[in-house]
């Protein structure tokens, strides 16, 4: 009686083991980063990058419905891929786009933006990286999509695609 | 003279304070990014990596110590803007409870079978 209960319960753990290893194979083991949303924006003060003078947070995220933030720098090459689409966005007028430039040169920034236009109503320089973090940003470029209420509501992490235009669009409408 | 000797004892002092709050502020610095788990580069810390990703938060960090945040408040904030996967130490909640529980259930299932065995080998 006893060996029967051992070996069930023998049986029991090697299935319950052989069910979360069997399970794991289907996920991918590529780790994706976990986008925190609706999270309320941090207060800070940044330097705008052609003045050079001091703005608040308080400053820049004001006067629209949407803001969208996007982290860039020229030596960035998915941040030229994904310039077409910025440039997409800035034709929408409820949308605001402030741009992030991430521990970059001002003068390969300046060219960048001459040779492909600039899509930002206002930039911001981050040349130690912590403004970023103060985003809860992972990597360059990435982007966040901003309500009023200056919380962020979607995040896209890597370059901008059609389809994040067109989700950015659904929800700004 | 002696004026210029209370200088040179309250300038020496004042550097003193300076490099020793320094000092305390960095070892802080390095004891939270030990803790903390860098998300763009598995299998190491915050302190061991040199990515982009580390190196700020790392400025971040020093940043929010001189603003006076205390240790506690770091992890909440990080936690906050990353989620509960970039602290090595995760709290008791309800994605973790099995976490916590299991080795603990484990101890008392152990125990009650090694005290069973005794009992029954003394009887």
């Amino acid at each position: 009686m006893k060996n029967k209960i051992l070996i069930i319960l023998l049986v029991f753990f090697l299935s319950f083991c052989f069910f979360v290893l069997f399970k794991s194979l289907e996920s991918s083991n590529v780790y994706v980063p976990e986008k925190k949303e609706d999270r309320q924006l941090a207060e800070f003060v940044s330097e705008d990058f052609f003045t050079k003078k001091k703005i608040t947070s308080n400053e820049i995220f004001q006067g629209s419905d949407y803001y969208i933030l996007n982290i860039w720098a020229s030596w960035c090459a998915p941040c030229r891929k994904e310039h077409p689409q910025l440039m997409k966005l800035s034709k929408n007028s409820s949308i605001k786009l402030v741009g992030l430039n991430y521990k970059d040169n001002p003068k390969n920034a300046k060219k960048l933006l001459k040779e492909l236009g600039n899509p930002f109503s206002i930039i911001i320089v981050d040349q130690s990286g912590a403004l970023s973090i103060e985003f809860g940003g992972y990597g360059i470029p990435e982007t966040f999509l901003i309500n009023k209420d200056k919380k962020i509501i979607k995040t896209f992490i890597g370059n901008l695609s059609n389809d994040s235009v067109r989700q950015i669009n659904s929800i700004v409408k | 003279m002696k004026l210029s000797k209370i200088f040179f004892v309250l300038f020496v002092m004042l550097n003193f304070f300076s490099i020793s709050f320094a000092e305390k502020n960095d070892q802080l610095t390095i004891k939270i990014s030990k803790n903390l788990r860098c998300l763009i580069c598995q299998g190491q810390s915050i302190y061991d990596s040199q990515s982009d990703f580390a190196v700020s938060m790392k400025i971040l960090i020093n940043k929010k110590i001189e603003q006076g945040l205390s240790e506690k408040e770091i992890y909440e904030l990080l936690k906050d803007k990353y989620g509960e996967w970039i602290v090595y130490d995760t709290s008791f909640n309800k994605n973790t409870f099995i976490l916590w529980g299991l080795p603990v259930l484990l101890f008392f299932l152990g125990g009650a079978i090694i005290l069973r065995k005794l009992v029954f080998r003394k009887v």
